[in-house]
């Protein structure tokens, strides 16, 4: 049933598919209509109305966003009715706004911003300044997100975000009229809800009602100090995103500048997650492993499987509320930043011979629940704060432009030692399926002492973009200690986005799946599209940063975790092996039930 | 007391039912007979938007579904409306029986009467009535009908926040298309009819089409029930013949001083009294969904605007700029001319504003705040400035 529909936008004849919209019709000419509740990544609201066009015929306006585009429709984007009504409409958003734009984290990468540059000509607000009648109130208790309800235009994308992509739905509209506003059960704090902290709202909020929680001016006050040794690790995923946020085309990989942008603000020593990265793959596929064996061999009652990956901060906060009663399921590895931290502040201060009360241990993430998960009481096995400040990729971009430098025209550097060197296995954790690929790789060698049998390691299967991707790998010619895997067949499951969590989650308790081994990403993409990364985001911007992920891995020397160098010599050096009881002191942890609002 | 230039009519509360006698006679028709006696009589909403009523049968019953309903809107939010009340207090299973036809002609098994949460004392007496309707009809048609309890949003009354609402979910108006006859409550198709369009639909079943449609005019066929109320020695409920003449209609309901009435509610006209000959109240005219508000000159036509602006403002869902936003534009901006922080070509502003909410608000709660904005200002401007 592929009708195509023919329609006149301005006067200029359209040809589209049935079942699109006037919006997605002017787009495919060119024709630009402002929009501001729209998102291509969630339902349709059209609630915002800047998006209004005139049909001729028709007794009101239509929403373009909302209307769909039908035959013979003669449609006019600016006519008289038109352009009163958008200028009417964005004045009103303006009357209810706090315009407080030199004060605003979201200056200059605003969308209401931008339609005021756009429509207000007059230099003075049309209608009645109603902010100062409003009880608008600030939710900064998070270490994560900041809500801010002065900067609200109640677009609900935020709601149709933490609703749609991630089943939580922290984030609700409350009251009605002029009381309607987004709130959260009661009208608690973000940081005593449901909320994950994935930060995906604050990828898709147009103006600054919700942003991260930024530590930018810590983070320099630190580096200022010369009595403070500053260490910064850098996750997978900013790497391939960083570059968006200062004029470089998205889907470019821009490691090398990264790191000479980092060594230029005055980190004493640049670093790498990747390597942590590793190193979780070599604790966690142990970890797969040894399960198996206890439920295969030693048919050991008490161990859980199926075993979940356990690097996302937000995923794991989601089980936390959600799924309590599979929190044994979780891998109990930390994050890899979290391992980073834990070695900064031990390893690595031994190694370098820094006394660790004087480090302070950054890292760069593409996550904002990572500010989170840097504060849970958990995270201080070093004996003191494993990770001392969280930063997204957008904090980053905000550091190197105060910086002054100027990121295109950089030349590339390599990450320094030690904790500086990964693998491509390590780099793909960015993506979803990346951490599956890498302990496949990994596990397989481990029990057939051969390579997996894929092209070029390159695990197809577990990659794209389908939220929940089933594959089964057949496990043939182990080695002797492992034959009793011999034939067996593993059966994972990969999941990104926490709707598509979910679903894997309840097939898991109705019985209905018997998997083995399961990764769950928090953000759609997986960390590619976590809460940090430069907005906006959408799926296309998230599929170049995937390309780009795999081009890094296939460009890397080193493609398994097991044959990074520095890993190698942290085991002989240090940890021992993997899950050894140093292994358990720093690298692994536990978790803790929520409640379910 | 003479009531000689309106027509009285008596065909919603005429104690006579004889439902189950008069639903044999109809399910004996075919649907398409049916729907052509619902077509023929011009039938029209008499929720407010006034679409026939045969024709919402018609497109609901060809929708191709697995499962339909028909849902009894019975809301009734608007200032000044209270005659579905009486309508459901005094005839309740003449409103069953228009569903149970609605439900034969669309092929649906369930009904849901949504009750306006204020009418919560009528539940006893209604349950009462429907398990008795129940009974009475059980070997006839397969058909059930279920009280939904309203929660005291005027929104709610809107279709689409209604079957959000009975979904579970914030009453907020969805984007149209698509329509109820389309996709629904639950998304399935779903016939939505004002009480009295649902009586209004099994009188003409019983007494035929020319009955109801030799009454009005041709633009607003039958007869209609007033809810009057205001500065009138005699309020209350009327069933009287459409397309009268506001003059006569203030003739016969007013004090005598009257002013202006305001005509279908909050999101109806005002019409001052240079007005009232040329005004018909009807779909040709001046429509309403039943209340007539009549106001004599010791009234404030500000105070009067001030109370529908201060209705909209709080009972606007909230969801869209226009009528969010706009709402508190309206009422600020006239407490500001009245007290003259703002200059009286405000109001000229605030027209337009009205205008762009009118075209631009996503639902009828926002398009039709204009009507009673505009009208009000532009008939009575003196009294918004001094
Ligand atoms: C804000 C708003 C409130 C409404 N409230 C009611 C109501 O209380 N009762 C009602 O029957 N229709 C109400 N309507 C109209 C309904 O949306 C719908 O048009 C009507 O129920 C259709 O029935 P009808 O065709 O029998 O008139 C309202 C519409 C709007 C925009
Ligand atoms: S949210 Fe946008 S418009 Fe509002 S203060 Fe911030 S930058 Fe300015
Ligand atoms: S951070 Fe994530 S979980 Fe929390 S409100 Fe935003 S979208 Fe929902
Ligand atoms: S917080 Fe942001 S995304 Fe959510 S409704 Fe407000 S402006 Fe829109
Ligand atoms: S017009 Fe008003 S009531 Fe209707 S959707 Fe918009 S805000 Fe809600
Ligand atoms: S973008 Fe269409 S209504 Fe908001």
């Amino acid at each position: 049933m592929d009708k195509s529909i023919n329609l006149k936008i301005d006067g200029v004849d359209v040809q589209i598919e049935a079942g699109k919209t006037i919006l997605d019709a002017a787009r495919a000419i060119n024709v630009q209509i402002p929009t501001l509740c729209y998102h291509e990544d969630l339902c349709v609201a059209g609630n915002c109305r800047v998006c209004v066009v005139e049909v001729t015929g028709a007794k009101t306006l239509v929403a373009s966003c909302a209307m769909p585009a039908s035959d013979g429709m003669d449609i006019h984007t600016n006519s008289l009715k038109v352009r009163s009504a958008r200028k009417n409409v964005i004045e009103l958003l303006l009357s209810e706004h706090n315009a407080d734009c030199t004060n605003c984290y979201k200056n200059k990468k605003c969308e209401l911003q931008d339609l005021a540059s756009e429509y207000k000509t007059s230099g003075e607000q049309l209608f009645i300044d109603l902010v100062h009648m409003k009880n608008y109130t600030v939710d900064a208790f998070s270490p994560s997100i900041i809500k801010d309800d002065s900067k609200c235009i109640r677009c609900q994308r935020c709601v149709r975000t933490c609703e749609e992509l991630q089943h939580v739905s922290a984030l609700g509209v409350a009251y009605k009229g002029d009381k309607m506003k987004i709130s959260t059960f009661f009208e608690n704090s973000m940081y005593d809800v449901v909320c994950t902290n994935c930060g995906q709202c604050i990828n898709r909020c147009p103006t600054g009602a919700l942003i991260e929680r930024n530590y930018v001016d810590e983070v320099w006050d630190a580096i200022l100090d010369d009595k403070k040794h500053v260490v910064v690790q850098t996750a997978p995923a900013t790497r391939v995103a960083l570059g968006e946020d200062l004029g470089v085309e998205t889907g470019q990989i821009v490691t090398g500048k990264m790191v000479t942008a980092l060594k230029r603000i005055g980190f004493d020593s640049v670093l790498d997650t990747d390597f942590s990265a590793d190193l979780t793959i070599m604790e966690e596929g142990t970890e797969l492993l040894t399960r198996l064996k206890k439920a295969l061999v030693d048919k050991d009652p008490t161990v859980k499987l199926p075993m979940a990956t356990s690097c996302s901060p937000g995923w794991i906060k989601f089980i936390e509320h959600t799924f309590p009663e599979y929190l044994d399921n979780l891998s109990t590895c930390k994050s890899p930043q979290q391992m980073f931290g834990a070695l900064a502040k031990t390893y690595y201060a031994q190694k370098r011979n820094i006394d660790p009360a004087s480090i302070v241990s950054v890292s760069i993430m593409p996550c904002t629940a990572k500010k989170f998960e840097a504060d849970r009481p958990e995270m201080r096995s070093s004996g003191y704060k494993d990770v001392d400040y969280v930063l997204t990729t957008r904090e980053l971009a905000r550091m190197i432009k105060q910086g002054g430098l100027d990121f295109g025209a950089l030349p590339e550097t390599r990450y320094d030692s030690i904790m500086g060197e990964s693998t491509g296995a390590a780099v793909i954790f960015g993506a979803t399926g990346g951490v599956m690929e890498a302990a496949l790789r990994t596990a397989y060698e481990i029990v057939t002492g051969r390579e997996v049998p894929f092209e070029n390691l390159n695990i197809t299967p577990v990659r794209g973009m389908e939220g929940v991707r089933e594959a089964t790998i057949k496990i043939e010619g182990t080695v002797p200690e492992w034959n009793f895997l011999e034939g067996a067949e593993l059966k994972t499951v990969t999941a990104h986005g926490l709707t598509n969590a979910k679903l894997v989650m309840e097939k898991v308790k109705t019985g209905e799946a018997d998997y083995h081994f399961i990764e769950i990403m928090g953000c759609p993409g997986g960390c590619i599209g976590g809460g940090g990364q430069p907005i906006p985001t959408n799926m296309e911007i998230r599929k170049k940063r995937t390309e780009a992920i795999y081009r890094e891995d296939a460009g890397k020397p080193i493609r398994k975790s097991h044959e990074n160098p520095e890993v190698i010599a942290i085991y002989k050096e240090f940890l021992g092996e993997p899950l050894s009881h140093k292994s358990h002191e720093l690298l692994h942890t536990h978790y803790k039930e929520r409640q379910r609002y | 007391m003479t009531y000689n230039k309106l027509k009285r009519i008596d065909l919603i509360f005429h104690e006579d039912c004889e439902c189950r006698k008069v639903l044999e006679k109809t399910f004996s028709k075919s649907n398409d007979e049916i729907i052509n006696d619902i077509l023929e009589s011009g039938l029209k909403g008499r929720g407010g938007a006034g679409f026939p009523t045969g024709l919402k049968w018609k497109f609901t019953a060809e929708q191709p579904s697995d499962e339909r309903f028909v849902i009894c809107n019975a809301d009734e939010g608007e200032p000044g409306t209270f005659k579905d009340r009486e309508i459901l207090f005094r005839v309740p299973s003449k409103v069953f029986s228009g569903m149970a036809v609605c439900a034969k002609v669309i092929g649906a098994k369930k009904g849901y009467i949504y009750l306006r949460g204020e009418y919560r004392f009528l539940l006893p007496e209604l349950r009462k009535a429907l398990d008795a309707f129940h009974r009475d009809i059980k070997d006839l048609i397969d058909f059930e009908i279920l009280i939904q309890m309203g929660s005291g949003a005027y929104i709610c009354g809107e279709e689409s926040a209604l079957f959000e609402s009975m979904e579970g979910k914030r009453g907020e108006p969805r984007n149209k298309p698509p329509y109820p006859t389309v996709a629904g409550f639950k998304n399935k198709p779903t016939v939505i009819n004002n009480v009295e369009t649902l009586v209004y639909a099994f009188m003409i079943c019983k007494h035929g089409p020319m009955r109801f449609k030799e009454l009005g005019t041709s633009d607003s066929r039958g007869s209609k029930v007033f809810s009057v109320s205001g500065d009138t020695p005699i309020a209350g409920i009327y069933e009287l013949e459409l397309g009268m003449s506001l003059d006569n209609f203030v003739e016969e309901f007013g004090d005598g001083d009257t002013k202006a009435v305001q005509v279908g509610g909050a999101a109806g006209f005002c019409v001052p009294r240079k007005k009232f000959r040329e005004t018909i109240i009807g779909f040709e005219g001046v429509p309403t969904g039943g209340s007539m508000k009549v106001f004599n000159s010791s009234r404030s036509m500000y105070n009067v605007l001030h109370n529908y602006l201060g209705f909209f403002e709080e009972e606007s869902c909230g969801q869209c700029t226009p009528c969010r936003v706009g709402c508190q534009q309206l009422i600020k901006g006239v407490e500001a001319v009245k007290k003259g922080e703002k200059k009286a070509v405000y109001l000229d502003q605030l027209l337009k504003l009205s205008e762009t909410m009118k075209l631009a608000s996503k639902c009828g709660l926002g398009q039709s705040v204009a009507n009673s904005f505009s009208s009000i200002v532009e008939n009575f401007r003196e009294e918004m400035i001094y």
